[in-house]
């Protein structure tokens, strides 16, 4: 049995407002998991279902074995860190940090010494007797994690506790998250609408959209086979090219008038149009070196330096535009604009959007097998 | 050499630096003018409140011998007892009324936000309904039928202590309010509540620590009404501050200008221990708001 489950979770608000639909999830103990969508998809609505503030419409939540449903949240033994750090204004690092302890009525000895541990942990020794206004925004949420992890709770429940802190802070604390995460093996959910937070905390990632579930998987199968076109275009960057089927048996499209090969299966007829999408790193941009099963001729339109990665965008022979992302280098030769160049790319590298989630799951998951 | 619009052409450094200045003379002039008229305004300002309490003070010296009025005031034992009456009613007032406002304003920010113009609405009616309508109908409801509380010195007390509590909501509601605007309500709830805290706990651990500057503002006007208040205090047939002073205003001549001064010190002293309570506190944490 699962460490956390909810089973066929919903959320309708008042005013017929559909929150979360059919939410399902078995996380292991220890597992750390992310819930990743755009604002209003519902992923910090169902973690605060988990905590207990709101109610589910439909559904049950188990922890350990044991119902929550409709535990109120104070009785739940669930950790939580919030976006704004919430800590008490009027009490130290220390009091806030102790606070949940207090409750339980524990020996001042034995509240002192977890205090003092914590603080060790989060790297905030001999700073329990300052207040808050008088730390930074990372160290404030380091306190709130220690404040939620002292009473060492069953679960910890993080709502985008990063999002308020500049991009370097957030860099270094999301590591120092994972770390104590890992260290203190306990099951963690996470909400982010940040999908490199995602992919690089996560055990496992739920993408969800307007309230529903769109796909269930590790990071590498998130990223490399999304079941559905909202999970391939919302993580990562992609590129969407119309092409025609040509012969689905063999898994052969038409995309800017040459033939090329895809790994997934085709399920419409000779002659359909689809959408098919590569991811722009995926792309080499010298294709014509033999190693790549496909190639099309395009034409360079800008290039664009994101630093680590330099961005070539291109244009098909039907008007499409494709970008190729390649490591930046010192010798990088990169092509000036209207230069004539070949896109090479495997056949696993081209997705067929617009398929049903649960079949694009198994395939995804029997292609990261093979591909493994 | 370079030309600007249609105007002059300007030439060299020196003249650019001439025509600088010349712009800069022009608002910092301005700029003079302006805080000399904000003084007179200050000045008159603080004439307009100084010049009635110095006059009131050198009336109040024209007692014979010097000071009497206030020897005589200080001397008098019904300053004294009803002053403190009228203080305990007023701590008691602050409390029922903190006790009954607090989980309201607190349960309307955080639950039903919906309510709050219907809660500020009822807040106000102290301010409609007059003080001696609220106390005769306190009187009738009161002075026979199950709860004849106008009986006994401590039912009118409770009677008083009643009415003062209604005259404060306005004061109190606000006061809280505004407190509870200033910090993330809903996100300290939720994190006590994960950490293991009940309703009381919250208000009490949470809650109210982070309302202290508001609370004694609130106290504060609540504490300056019950001192002052005459006549719910004169129709319950009570000992307190309100009815005394009236009564040696019609009696006395200097006394009243003293009674007034001390009440003015007594009010300035109340000011600075809540500018004292309320140092260097910081609100608005919890988070980015």
């Amino acid at each position: 049995m699962a460490f956390l489950e909810l089973s066929g979770v919903q959320k309708q608000f008042s005013g017929g407002v559909r929150a979360v639909e059919d939410f399902n999830l078995a996380a292991e103990k220890g597992e750390f998991v992310s819930f990743l969508g755009p604002s209003g998809c519902g992923k910090t609505t169902t973690l605060r279902m988990i905590a207990g503030f709101e109610q589910p419409t439909a559904g049950a939540i188990r922890i350990d074995g044991a119902d929550m449903t409709y535990v109120p949240p104070n009785r739940r033994h669930v950790g939580m860190v919030f976006q704004s750090y919430a800590l008490f204004p009027n009490m130290t690092v220390a009091g806030n940090i102790g606070f949940g302890l207090r409750l339980q009525h524990r020996a001042k000895e034995a509240i002192d010494r977890r205090v003092t541990e914590l603080l060790e942990l989060i790297h905030l020794e001999g700073r329990g007797d300052r207040y808050p206004y008088q730390l930074s925004g990372g160290q404030q949420q380091r306190v709130a994690l220690a404040r939620a992890l002292a009473i060492e709770p069953t679960v910890l429940l993080l709502d985008e506790p990063l999002s308020a802190l500049d991009a370097k802070i957030r860099v270094a604390l999301r590591v120092e998250i994972r770390e104590i995460q890992r260290k203190l093996g306990i099951t963690t959910v996470y909400v982010t609408h940040d999908q490199e937070e995602a992919l690089e905390l996560s055990d496992r990632i739920v993408v969800m959209s307007e309230g529903r579930v769109e796909q269930i998987g590790t990071p590498f199968e998130i990223y490399n086979f999304p079941a559905t076109d909202f999970v391939a275009s919302f993580v990562g960057t992609l590129n969407t090219v119309p092409a025609k089927v040509v012969d689905p048996a063999r898994r052969r499209l038409a995309l800017a008038g040459t033939e090329i090969g895809t790994s997934s299966e085709l399920q419409d007829a000779a002659g359909e149009r689809v959408t098919v999408a590569i991811r722009p790193e995926m792309i080499r941009l010298d294709g014509s070196d033999g190693d790549s099963a496909n190639h099309l001729a395009a034409t360079v339109q800008d290039v664009a330096f994101l630093g680590a990665v330099v961005r070539v965008r291109t244009a098909l022979a039907d008007g499409s535009t494709v970008s190729v992302d390649t490591f930046n280098n010192p010798n990088l030769a990169v092509p000036a604009s209207g230069a004539p160049v070949t896109l090479g790319f495997p056949d696993e590298a081209v997705l067929v959007l617009g398929r049903e989630a649960a079949k694009h799951e198994t395939d995804a998951l029997a292609a990261a097998e093979a591909m493994l | 050499m370079s030309s600007v619009g249609g105007g002059t052409p300007i030439t060299g450094d020196a003249t650019m630096r001439q025509a600088l200045s010349q712009s800069a003379t022009v608002p910092r002039r301005r700029r003079s003018l302006g805080t000399i008229v904000w003084w007179v305004i200050f000045l008159a300002g603080v004439a307009y409140f100084v010049i009635p309490l110095w006059s009131t003070f050198m009336f109040s010296l024209q007692a014979e011998p010097f000071g009497a009025a206030y020897t005589n005031t200080l001397d008098d034992p019904q300053f004294g007892s009803t002053l403190l009456y009228s203080f305990v009613v007023g701590v008691i007032t602050v409390i029922v009324s903190i006790a009954i406002m607090v989980p309201t304003a607190f349960w309307v920010r955080l639950r039903v936000p919906r309510l709050r113009r219907i809660v500020e609405f009822v807040t106000l009616l102290p301010f409609v309904i007059p003080p001696v309508l609220l106390v005769f109908g306190l009187i009738r409801s009161y002075s026979s039928g199950p709860l004849p509380l106008t009986n006994t010195d401590i039912g009118s007390s409770a009677l008083l202590v009643a009415a003062y509590t209604v005259l404060s909501f306005p004061y109190m509601y606000r006061a809280v309010d505004v407190g509870l605007r200033s910090i993330d309500v809903q996100s300290l709830t939720e994190a006590s509540q994960s950490l293991g805290a009940g309703w009381f706990r919250i208000l009490w651990s949470v809650i109210l620590p982070n309302l202290r500057v508001s609370l004694l503002a609130g106290a504060f006007l609540t504490l300056a009404i019950v001192i002052g208040e005459y006549t719910i205090a004169t129709f319950l047939a009570r000992p307190a501050f309100g009815p005394y002073l009236a009564l040696i205003g019609g009696n006395k001549a200097y006394e009243p200008a003293a009674v007034s001064l001390i009440s003015f010190a007594l009010t300035w002293a109340a000011m600075g221990v809540i500018q004292y309570i309320g140092r260097g506190t910081r609100i608005s944490v919890a988070g980015a708001r």
